[in-house]
């Protein structure tokens, strides 16, 4: 049904009106004097050392390893917990498979030191 | 919203599943606190584990089967379908498994590689290949290839510091990857024709389309049936698929590539009769010229690459390939009229003997591996003869098998397919794969040239491990012994196919 | 309610970017994101036919091809700084020790 789609177009259409006029607008009001200390980072911020393009440590690529494999597997806690009630025992125990697996693989990562920040 | 049923027959069928993934767990744990001289205890603790697993389908599953009185049960909410096919590839995979850890245990150690998540996981591939050959429902065949293959591609990259195994691994991950896309693909365009995943309700659905359009396959159909074909032709490496393989076979480790070729691909065979079968069954006008195709693609294409190889894992592995071109001609005959079940049983004894030959042929080369010479290029192998005369004979043994020359078992793998094509009327394709089967020979022959006709350069004799004669034995002795009395074997093939007695087995019997 | 065949052209889409991605591109990442897109049109495409269907186990699919996804990420990201570590180039053309 596109007819749907008019209260989009007419918001997309209403945001790209909008926003150049209030940036144009506050750039006439505002007073407009730079100084070194102003473009520097706020007070509490650090100087950035190196550009963010730059090299991460392997380390990094090891937690996001962890991080994806142990970030799935509440794909399958979400829905038994949605339908806890319902899948009763049966469910429980299934689960608790699963996680013993995924705790067997968490001991050995452990064990083999991934966890540690050399 | 029903309680999903808990059913006890379940658990007992899969009991060899849940029993290996017992002892890979088992391996994993273990082997955090076992110190570096007793690493060898987690092969002995892997074949436990594989002997437990088979008494487990020897005495319960096959018990349960036989007092089912039918083809077949189903399990896990008509998921799992056990039956005497699925049997039969379980005990092909634990065998491969177990001659795989045998040839393993000194080529780990001289690699210093030896650790103990190796086995774990084997056995985890295994649990992948027995979901594959028992799963009726694409949801179980999917996790169960993706089982097995995560689990080879890290077997394959295990040498962590060898740069040909990283990429190997690389190459074999990406292809793999990119092919397992493809297949989900089709997988979900098949799920989208008919609303089901499970094989039999797919193939019901495609048979309602098919008639509802006159017998002509739409284009979507097409399209599902070409994606799902190139992922299972990716996995068994079947030309043009198949450049992964040669790259992977020589840089794994090559107790690894042995397994490959034999149980991964053993099971990539599973799930392929399966699905086309099965699933695709409707089909079957569309996709026998597609096979043809292929057959003749990879026997032409493997064979010739065959013969300029100078490495002898790359060499195996287009051997490989070519074999897979002689068992799409099994498919092809078994499915090109509604009766024949000879070419389905020529693929299934193929695949038997090709177990042992092939990773006997591995075996050999695995075993010259030393502290600095992977021994896996022909010249390595010059005047093997004269350094390790057990070796050169078993090799020889076994490439006159992998050719196909009576009375070893390689022969049996070849009669079935050929008789198949000429009783249902392929004489061209018979006769090019008779001349493509002498082509092997010349290449065989090259290996068996370049042990016992030329000069040793170093003279010194190769020791063989305890593992390695067990494994290398096994391989040696179920070649020689189906070769010259296959009848038990041709009785446990069609015994596996429920010949003429299940409609459901196979989905062969209409 | 927007039609079905929708929802398949951009899972077409999406996975043909990806197809297109894994033969182009050249960096091993890159190739591994391609992998994942052309995931993730089957994703879309499995919801959309299970909407149609009104069935569940197109979604049940689904679930399982993400973690699959996440399990073969996992798996290639630790074979990807494995073979940075033994010849520090991500570039699929510098990787060419076995010949083709």
């Amino acid at each position: 049904m596109p007819q749907n789609y008019v209260p989009i177009f007419i918001f997309i259409a209403f945001i790209g009106i909008l926003i150049p006029i209030t940036l144009l607008a506050a750039k006439l009001v505002r007073p407009d004097n730079p100084s070194k200390s102003k473009l520097m980072p706020y007070e509490c911020g650090i100087d950035p050392l190196d550009s963010s393009r730059g090299r991460y440590t392997v380390r990094f690529y090891i937690v996001a390893i962890l991080f994806v494999v142990f970030d799935v597997e509440t794909i399958f806690l979400f829905p038994w917990a949605v339908r806890f009630k319902a899948l009763g025992m049966y469910g429980l125990v299934e689960m608790l498979v699963f996680l013993i697996i995924l705790i067997v693989g968490y001991i050995w990562i452990w064990k083999k030191g991934a966890l540690e920040w050399v | 919203m029903t309680t999903p049923p808990f059913n006890l027959a379940d658990y007992i069928m899969s009991l060899p599943i849940i029993l290996l993934t017992l002892f890979a767990l088992g391996i994993l744990l273990i082997d955090l606190v076992t110190p570096k001289r007793w690493k060898w205890m987690n092969a002995v603790t892997a074949l436990v584990g594989i002997a437990f697993s088979t008494g487990a389908i020897v005495f319960r599953s096959q018990k349960a089967l036989r007092l089912s009185g039918g083809s077949g049960l189903l399990a896990y909410s008509n998921s799992m379908l056990i039956d005497r096919y699925a049997l039969y590839f379980w005990y092909l995979f634990l065998a491969a498994a177990a001659i795989s850890i045998l040839l393993s245990v000194r080529y780990l150690e001289i690699e210093q590689e030896n650790h103990g998540e190796y086995y774990a996981l084997i056995l985890f591939s295994v649990v992948g290949m027995m979901c594959m050959a028992a799963g009726l429902d694409v949801v179980l065949i999917f996790i169960g290839l993706e089982l097995m293959a995560i689990s080879t591609y890290v077997l394959v990259g295990f040498l962590r510091t060898n740069r040909r195994s990283n990429e190997a691994a690389l190459k074999y991950l990406l292809l793999g990857a990119f092919s397992s896309g493809i297949f989900a693909y089709g997988l979900s365009l098949l799920y989208g024709l008919t609303g089901q995943t499970n094989l039999i309700g797919i193939a019901q659905g495609l048979q309602q389309r098919m008639a509802s359009g006159n017998g002509h396959p739409g284009p979507i159909m097409v399209i599902a049936l070409l994606t799902t074909a190139t992922g299972l032709l990716f996995k068994i490496a079947a030309v043009p698929f198949h450049q992964w393989a040669p790259d992977a076979y020589e840089g794994a480790p090559t107790s690894i590539a042995g397994f490959m070729s034999v149980a991964v691909k053993a099971a990539a065979w599973a799930m392929l009769l399966r699905i086309v079968l099965i699933g695709l069954g409707p089909l079957r006008s569309v996709y026998v010229p597609l096979f043809i195709f292929v057959s003749i693609a990879s026997m032409t294409a493997a064979n010739l690459a065959a013969l300029t190889q100078s490495n002898m894992k790359r060499l195996l592995a287009y051997s490989s390939i070519a074999h897979v071109g002689y068992m799409l001609l099994g498919l092809v005959a078994g499915t090109t009229t509604q009766v024949s079940v000879d070419g389905i049983r020529g693929i299934l004894m193929y695949l038997l003997v090709y177990t042992f030959m092939n990773l006997g042929a591995f075996g050999v080369i695995a075993s010259l591996r030393q502290r600095n010479v992977i021994g896996d290029e022909l010249d390595d192998i010059a005047g093997l003869y004269y350094r390790a005369p057990t070796e050169s004979v078993l090799m020889l043994l076994f490439l006159l098998s992998l050719a196909g020359i009576p009375p070893l078992a390689g022969f049996y793998g070849k009669y079935f397919i050929f008789l198949s094509l000429i009783e249902t009327g392929h004489y061209a394709l018979a006769s090019l794969a008779v001349i493509y089967a002498v082509f092997g020979l010349y290449y065989y022959m090259k290996i068996a040239n370049y042990i016992f006709m030329r000069e040793a350069i170093d003279k010194t004799r190769l020791p063989l491990s305890w593992g390695m004669r067990a494994g290398l034995g096994i391989a040696a002795f179920a070649t020689v012994f189906i070769g010259i009395y296959p009848e038990p074997f041709i009785r446990t093939v069609n015994w596996s196919l429920g010949l003429a007695q299940s409609a459901l087995v196979a989905g062969l019997t209409h | 309610m927007v039609p079905l065949n929708y929802y398949l052209l951009l899972s077409g889409f999406l996975f043909a970017c990806g197809v297109a991605g894994f033969l182009i591109k050249r960096n091993i990442i890159t190739i591994f994101m391609s992998i994942e897109l052309m995931l993730n049109g089957v994703n879309l495409s499995f919801v959309a036919f299970a909407a149609h269907w009104h069935a569940l186990s197109g979604q049940i699919f689904v679930f399982f091809v993400m973690v699959v996804a996440a399990a073969e990420a996992a798996v290639g990201l630790a074979i990807i700084i494995a073979v940075y570590r033994t010849r520090e180039t991500l570039n699929v053309d510098q990787v060419n020790l076995l010949k083709l």
